[in-house]
């Protein structure tokens, strides 16, 4: 191995690049336009993961949703078209006949008001309800705490607002926590302030008020408008969602085959479409991009071929002046991992450029596209060894056949 | 130093053989300054070939140094080329992407010496042939026959035991001829032995030895009058 320390070698490969400056730089795009594909390939992928991630992180994954619509089905008496509501007693019901499957179950109201702090006003949503909500969609306080047990058994006129509220309703450094605000005509003491979440949100900037507190001021009674469930592991969620469905149907006289009446949203299997989609993309990423790359090696090896027969004279002078087939050998596929490693190492370079550049671009603030696209250490030192591999293999095939022309052969070309 | 008995040599072609060298024999001895004179087609590149170690022989003897030449793989071949041999070819042959101080170190850089120490050695042989000042040109910028003085130095910088030459004034107008030829003589009259192909009686007339060649055998084998410089 002491002839790749040797500055000699080096000498003779430099000179020999530099000499063919066109196939030089051909044989590096190929690879570097390989490599390149698959760094930005894979950084974007990643990228468009991340975001997804972001968009559902907040959310327990296993969630499902269930509201009310209007019947499409005749039913028992009843004409299509009648609209009813959820209530608590259909929680209760679900909670004990599913006390095995539903591990959380958010009861919610929501409505719509003007909201005053002294002479600034604001029109927001206002949601009635449980702690429990918290766990099922995690909420990032900023300031104090988020409702608690406490609050709905004394139905206090107590609030959560968000950060969006707050720099509306507040003066800038005003202390919101202990602060009254006015929603509705009534006064309700702000005990904590929320970040939204950056992803999917069911709700707006949503100032959040004890579930009792909310049944009584808009005297809602037993209804509600919708209710968040989420699954203990190991539930098939589809099931789940579909038994509960039939369930409320029947405790709400809804024909079983209603289509309309109930809506419905189940977050795990909109998730596991979404990340079906970006498995099938990573797998093209990775397709292309090993498709490209080992594209990019042939031509390496193509272009040393052709050189190798364009330099048989070359070759024959040398081993007239005494060079050794093994020498010559060495010398070539010395050339095909030196020009592989140079493009490779140029390909990732530009790729990550690109990527930082793309993330500059696309990769800040709220309604990023690509979030933090990045590619593993590991995954692109598995590429360059790969590709190194490669160009030694593809090196192998011109330096044989460059000895195998004979020097007297090669020397009688004119 | 070259000792050739009953040599033979023969290439296929198609299904017949052509018989090029047919039983040649042949001693030259150290310090001697030789030339083969024959037409195209009487053997005597292949002849050159073989005592070049660029191909092989079919039947017959051939010691070089003392050496028996024999079932020589590429690698043995490459070596004894390195140690023994200095060629000089008749389109010169020069590496066009290297100076020519570059192309006289490339047989010392296949010998294992290092960059600086053969740059040194090679640089004394262009001086040798009074190329100094031409150390850092390429081949395209040189003249035929200072290309050819190129080689000559390549073909000395190792200190080899035989030079060889094949038709080393094919390519050059007669006032450069005599220049090569007079180089040629000086490195014979520093003792190293001078092997020298070529078709032209004048170049033949320069050599102290002329083998004459004609359809694969010797015909004559005679030392020239020696001229007085």
């Amino acid at each position: 191995m002491k002839f790749l320390f040797d500055s000699d070698t080096w000498q003779e490969i430099y000179g020999s690049i530099r000499k063919n400056k066109m196939r030089t730089i051909i044989t590096i795009i190929g690879v570097l336009w390989g490599i390149f594909l698959l760094v930005v390939l894979l950084g974007a992928a990643r990228g468009i993961e991340n975001n997804f991630n972001k968009i559902f992180g907040s959310f327990a994954t296993n969630s499902v949703f269930v509201w009310t619509q209007a019947t499409d089905t005749p039913f028992k008496g009843f004409q299509k078209n009648r609209r009813f509501s959820l209530t608590l007693k259909d929680v209760e019901i679900l909670k004990s006949e599913y006390s095995e499957e539903i591990k959380l179950l958010a009861p919610r109201n929501q409505t719509s008001n003007l909201i005053v702090k002294g002479f600034k006003t604001g029109t927001f949503q206002v949601s009635g309800d449980y702690p429990v909500l918290d766990k099922i969609q995690k909420k990032d306080l900023l300031y104090g705490r988020f409702l608690n047990g406490n609050d709905i058994l004394s139905t206090a006129k107590v609030c959560v607002i968000s950060e969006e509220m707050y720099k509306q309703l507040f003066d800038k450094n005003e202390k919101p926590i202990g602060q009254l605000v006015k929603i509705n005509n009534i006064n309700y003491k702000v005990v904590g302030v929320y970040k939204r979440s950056q992803g999917v949100s069911f709700d707006g900037d949503s100032a959040y008020i004890p579930f009792t507190t909310f049944q009584k001021v808009y005297n809602t009674g037993n209804r509600i408008d919708w209710m968040m469930i989420t699954a203990n592991e190991g539930i098939d969620i589809e099931q789940m969602e579909a038994d509960i469905l039939l369930t409320l149907k029947n405790l709400h006289k809804v024909h079983p085959e209603d289509k309309r009446a109930f809506g419905s949203v189940n977050l795990g299997v909109e998730i596991a479409k979404i990340t079906g989609f970006l498995t099938g993309m990573q797998f093209l990423t990775w397709f292309v991009g090993i498709a490209t790359l080992i594209a990019g090696v042939f031509a390496i090896g193509n272009i040393l071929l052709i050189t190798v027969k364009e330099r048989t004279k070359e070759i024959g002078i040398r081993r007239a002046l005494g060079a050794t087939p093994v020498s010559i050998r060495r010398q070539i596929v010395l050339e095909s991992i030196f020009l592989t490693t140079v493009a490779g190492m140029l390909g990732i370079v530009f790729g990550a450029l690109v990527l930082y550049f793309l993330e500059m671009l696309v990769g800040q603030g709220d309604d990023a596209v690509l979030v933090n696209p990045t590619v593993n250490i590991p995954i692109i030192l598995i590429a360059f060894l790969t590709l190194t591999i490669l160009g030694t293999l593809i090196g192998l095939i011109p330096a044989y056949m460059a000895t195998l022309v004979k020097p007297i052969e090669a020397l009688r070309e004119e | 130093m070259i000792e050739i008995k009953k040599l033979h040599k023969s290439y296929p072609i198609g299904k017949d053989k052509l018989h090029v060298l047919k039983g040649i024999d042949l001693h030259i001895k150290e310090g001697e300054f030789v030339s083969i004179m024959g037409s195209s087609g009487s053997g005597k590149s292949t002849l050159l070939n073989i005592v070049g170690l660029l191909d092989e022989h079919d039947e017959g003897e051939y010691y070089l140094n003392g050496q028996l030449i024999d079932n020589l793989n590429e690698k043995k071949a490459a070596i004894l080329r390195n140690k023994f041999l200095g060629f000089v070819f008749q389109s010169f042959n020069l590496i066009s992407y290297k100076t020519a101080l570059e192309n006289v170190a490339l047989p010392l850089y296949y010998k294992g010496m290092a960059r600086k120490e053969r740059l040194k050695i090679a640089m004394e042989y262009l001086e040798k042939v009074e190329l100094g000042p031409w150390a850092n040109h390429l081949p395209n910028e040189l003249s035929g026959g200072q290309k050819q003085r190129v080689a000559i130095a390549r073909a000395l910088v190792t200190q080899p035991k035989v030079v060889l030459a094949d038709e080393p004034t094919g390519a050059l107008d007669s006032t450069t001829t005599d220049n090569v030829m007079d180089l040629l003589r000086d490195i014979n009259n520093e003792g190293m032995t001078v092997f020298v192909i070529t078709h032209e009686e004048e170049v033949a007339e320069q050599t102290k030895r002329v083998v004459r060649l004609k359809d694969g055998v010797i015909i004559s084998d005679e030392l020239t009058k020696t001229k007085t410089i």
